[in-house]
C-alpha cells in the first residue's frame, strides 16, 4: 500500500497555517499525548496534498514526535486516508446493503460509465476518481455519495443528479 | 401522537444556533444540575430513568456509569461515541446536524455527574460537515459560559473536543474508539481492564453514544422516574429509529418503546408501508449485525403475539425466531430483495471492516464472503449452507470483540430463515443470476406452535 518509492523524493515543508492548525489541534490533549493528534492532522495534511505519500508523513511523525511507522500503520489502517495520488474530485458512493436496496449498485456502473474509468483509477485529465465506500450512514436518503476534502453529501443520487455534479465540479475547476 | 423528548423541538427553524435552542428552554438541564444537584444525585436519576446504552448493546448507561474508578488525582474522560456505522443506522448524524446543542448539553451534565473536566465526542471522519456544526455550537455555548471555566459561576470547569476517525466501521466499538483517539490503529483492547478502570491514556473513562447522552437532557429536566414511566417494562424512554431500505417514508424517528412494529411499519406517523405498492419480505430490525427476520416472524413472535419495539419483544424467541434492537437501524427488504445478495453485502462489509487483529473474524469473514459471493453468482454447492454456517459458528464468541459475532449473525440468520432462497441459487444458478426469489412464503401466516 505505502509508496515507498517516494521516500526518495523532495522533503516536505509545511506552511506555518498549517503548522498552526497543528499546535491548535494537539493543544486539546494532555501534555505528551500529541500522538492524538495523528488523525486530525493526517486530515488536515490530505486536504493540502490530496494524497499521503511517504515523505508528508514522515514530515507529520518529525512534528509530532513519533516514529515514521507510527504514522505509516496508521494511515494504512483507516480507510479514508489515500496512499496514492486520487483525482483532484474523489467520488465515494456508498456500496453497503440499505444503499444497494435502492439502487447504490447502478449509480457506481454510471458513475463508472460517465467518467470512463474503473473503480480507483484517475480519469485523464487529473479531475475524477471514484471508489465504493462502506456505509456512510444515510441510509434513509440512498445512495449517497461523499467528495472530500469538506466531505460535501449527496443524497438521493438519480443519473441525472449525477451528470448535473459532475458537470458542476467541472464547471467548479475551470474558474 | 407520543411526546418526544430528544426531537421536540427538531422543526424549530434555527434550532441548530444557540439562541434559538436556549428559548426552547435548551440548557435548563445544565442549569438545573451544576446548580442543584450533586454528581452523585446525577448518576442516581439516570439509573432511575433505566436508560440502557442506545448504541447497539443496550447495556444500562447508570450502571456503567456507576461503576466509573475515582482515584485520587486521576483524570477521568467522557468520550462521546459519534462513530455511527453501522449499516441501517443514522439517527446520531440526524441528531447532532439538527439539534447539536442536545448533544453539547448532555455532554456538560454527563461530564459533571462523572467528574470529567476534559471530554471528547469522537465523529467518524466522514462526517466532516457535523464536525463542524459541533464546533460551531461548542463555541457559542463556550461564549455564554455554558464552557470553559467555572461554567455558570459554578466553579465547575470542562473543555469539550470534537476528535475526527479515519473512516474505520471498528471504531465504534468503545476500547477500539479509545486507540483511534489516541492516535493509533483501531485494534480494539482485551478486556478487563474495563475503560471505566483504564480507559483514555489509562485513566478511567466512560464511553457513551450520542442519544444515550442526549437522553440524559429529558431525564434531568423531568427526572429519572418520568422518564421511565414512558416506554414498556425495562425498555424505558423513547428511542431514535433510522428507517431505511423499502419503506415509504424513509428517515429517523422517535417512538416510545414498546410501540407495536406493524404501527411503526405501516403507519402514515412513521413509515407509512413499503414504497411502489410492493409487500414486505423481511426486516433488519436494529443495524445489519442483527438477525434478519421474513415478515412473518417479525410481525409477529412465533407465539402469534403482536410484536414491539422494545428490547424485550424484539429479542423474544432469542436466535430461533427473534432478533435485537441492536441501534434502532431499521431496514426494510421489499418482495423484490435477494436475500443471498443482501447477506454477501452484508458480509462483504465485515470483511472489509474486520481489524484482522483475531484471526477467526479476519479470515473466517473472508471465507463466507467468497462463498456467499459464489452462490449468489449461481456457482454455489449445497454444501455452501452447512459451510457457511460452520464457519459463522467458528467467529462467533472467539474473537476480542464483537464485530466477529456481528458478521456471524446475519449470516446464520438468513440461512436459518431463507434456506430455501439458498438452496434455490444453487439448483437454478443461472436463473439466479436474472431473477430473484421473490417474496415466496415469507410473509405467510406462521403456522400455531404445537401445544406443549
Amino acid at each position: 500500500m505505502l509508496r515507498v518509492d517516494d521516500a526518495q523524493a523532495a522533503p516536505v515543508t509545511f506552511s506555518p497555517e498549517l503548522i498552526k492548525q497543528f499546535d491548535d489541534i494537539v493543544s486539546r490533549y494532555p501534555v505528551g499525548k500529541q500522538k492524538s493528534a495523528l488523525l486530525p492532522i493526517l486530515h488536515l495534511v490530505q486536504a493540502e496534498y490530496g494524497w499521503l505519500s511517504a515523505p508528508v508523513m514522515d514530515k507529520v511523525a518529525e512534528y509530532l514526535q513519533l516514529q515514521s511507522i507510527e504514522v505509516y500503520e496508521v494511515a494504512t489502517f483507516y480507510s479514508m486516508y489515500f496512499m496514492r495520488p486520487q483525482g483532484k474530485y474523489v467520488l465515494e458512493v456508498c456500496r453497503t446493503g440499505p444503499c444497494c436496496l435502492v439502487g447504490a449498485e447502478k449509480i457506481m456502473d454510471y458513475i463508472e460509465q460517465k467518467l470512463g474509468v474503473k473503480e480507483g483509477e484517475v480519469t485523464p485529465d487529473g479531475l475524477f476518481s471514484w471508489r465504493g465506500v462502506e456505509c456512510l450512514a444515510a441510509c434513509g436518503f440512498g445512495p449517497v455519495l461523499q467528495i472530500g476534502p469538506e466531505y460535501t453529501f449527496y443524497e438521493n443520487l438519480t443519473e441525472q443528479s449525477v451528470d448535473t455534479l459532475i458537470s458542476d465540479l467541472k464547471a467548479k475547476s475551470n474558474n | 401522537m407520543a411526546r418526544k423528548l430528544l426531537l421536540e423541538h427538531i422543526n424549530v427553524p434555527g434550532i441548530n444556533t444557540f439562541d434559538v435552542y436556549r428559548q426552547k428552554g435548551g440548557y435548563a438541564a445544565v442549569e438545573k444540575a451544576l446548580k442543584t444537584l450533586t454528581p452523585e444525585e446525577i448518576v442516581e436519576e439516570v439509573k432511575k430513568s433505566g436508560l440502557r446504552g442506545r448504541g447497539g448493546a443496550g447495556f444500562p448507561t447508570g450502571m456503567k456509569w456507576s461503576f466509573l474508578a475515582k482515584p485520587e488525582g486521576v483524570a477521568r474522560y467522557l468520550v462521546c461515541n459519534a462513530d455511527e456505522s453501522e449499516p441501517g443506522t443514522f439517527k446520531d448524524r440526524y441528531l447532532m446536524t439538527y439539534i447539536p446543542h442536545l448533544l453539547i448539553e448532555g455532554m456538560i451534565v454527563s461530564s459533571f455527574a462523572l467528574g470529567a473536566h476534559a471530554s471528547y465526542i469522537y465523529v467518524r471522519g466522514e462526517m466532516m460537515p457535523q464536525i463542524r456544526i459541533l464546533e460551531k455550537a461548542i463555541a457559542e455555548a463556550k461564549a455564554k459560559g455554558f464552557l470553559g471555566k467555572n461554567i455558570l459561576g459554578t466553579g465547575y470547569d470542562l473543555e469539550l473536543y470534537v476528535q475526527p476517525g479515519g473512516g474505520a466501521y471498528i471504531c465504534g466499538e468503545e476500547t477500539a474508539l479509545l486507540e483511534s483517539l489516541e492516535g493509533k490503529r483501531g485494534n480494539p483492547r482485551i478486556k478487563p481492564p474495563f475503560p471505566a478502570i483504564a480507559g483514555l491514556y489509562g485513566c478511567p473513562t466512560v464511553v457513551n453514544n450520542v442519544e444515550s447522552i442526549a437522553a440524559v437532557v429529558p431525564i434531568i429536566n423531568e427526572g429519572g422516574e418520568e422518564y421511565a414511566k414512558v416506554g414498556v417494562g425495562r425498555s424505558t424512554g423513547t428511542k431514535l429509529i433510522s428507517a431505511g431500505g423499502n419503506v415509504k417514508k424513509p428517515g429517523v424517528y422517535e417512538i416510545d418503546l414498546g410501540l407495536p412494529v406493524e404501527e411503526f411499519l405501516y403507519s402514515d406517523e412513521y413509515c407509512g408501508g413499503i414504497a411502489n405498492g410492493k409487500r414486505l419480505k423481511a426486516v433488519v430490525a436494529g443495524g445489519s449485525s442483527v438477525p434478519i427476520l421474513p415478515a412473518n416472524l417479525f410481525l409477529k413472535t412465533i407465539n402469534g403475539d403482536a410484536r414491539l419495539m422494545s428490547y424485550e419483544s424484539l429479542a423474544d424467541g432469542g436466535f430461533v425466531s427473534g432478533t435485537m434492537m441492536g441501534s434502532g437501524g431499521f431496514i426494510a427488504f421489499d418482495e423484490d430483495q435477494c436475500i443471498v445478495r443482501n447477506t454477501w453485502n452484508f458480509t462483504r462489509f465485515y470483511h472489509h471492516e474486520s481489524c484482522g487483529q483475531c484471526s477467526p473474524c479476519r479470515e473466517g469473514t473472508g471465507w463466507m464472503e467468497k462463498v456467499l459471493h459464489r452462490l449468489e453468482y449461481g456457482h454455489g454447492k449445497m454444501s455452501d449452507m452447512d459451510l457457511l454456517v460452520d464457519v459463522s459458528k467458528k467467529i462467533e464468541g472467539n474473537t476480542i470483540c464483537p464485530l466477529g459475532d456481528a458478521a456471524a449473525w446475519p449470516v446464520a440468520s438468513a440461512i436459518r430463515h431463507f434456506r430455501d432462497e439458498f438452496e434455490w441459487h444453487v439448483t437454478n444458478g443461472a436463473e439466479a443470476v436474472k431473477r430473484n426469489y421473490g417474496l415466496a412464503h415469507y410473509a405467510d401466516p406462521l403456522p400455531k406452535p404445537e401445544a406443549v
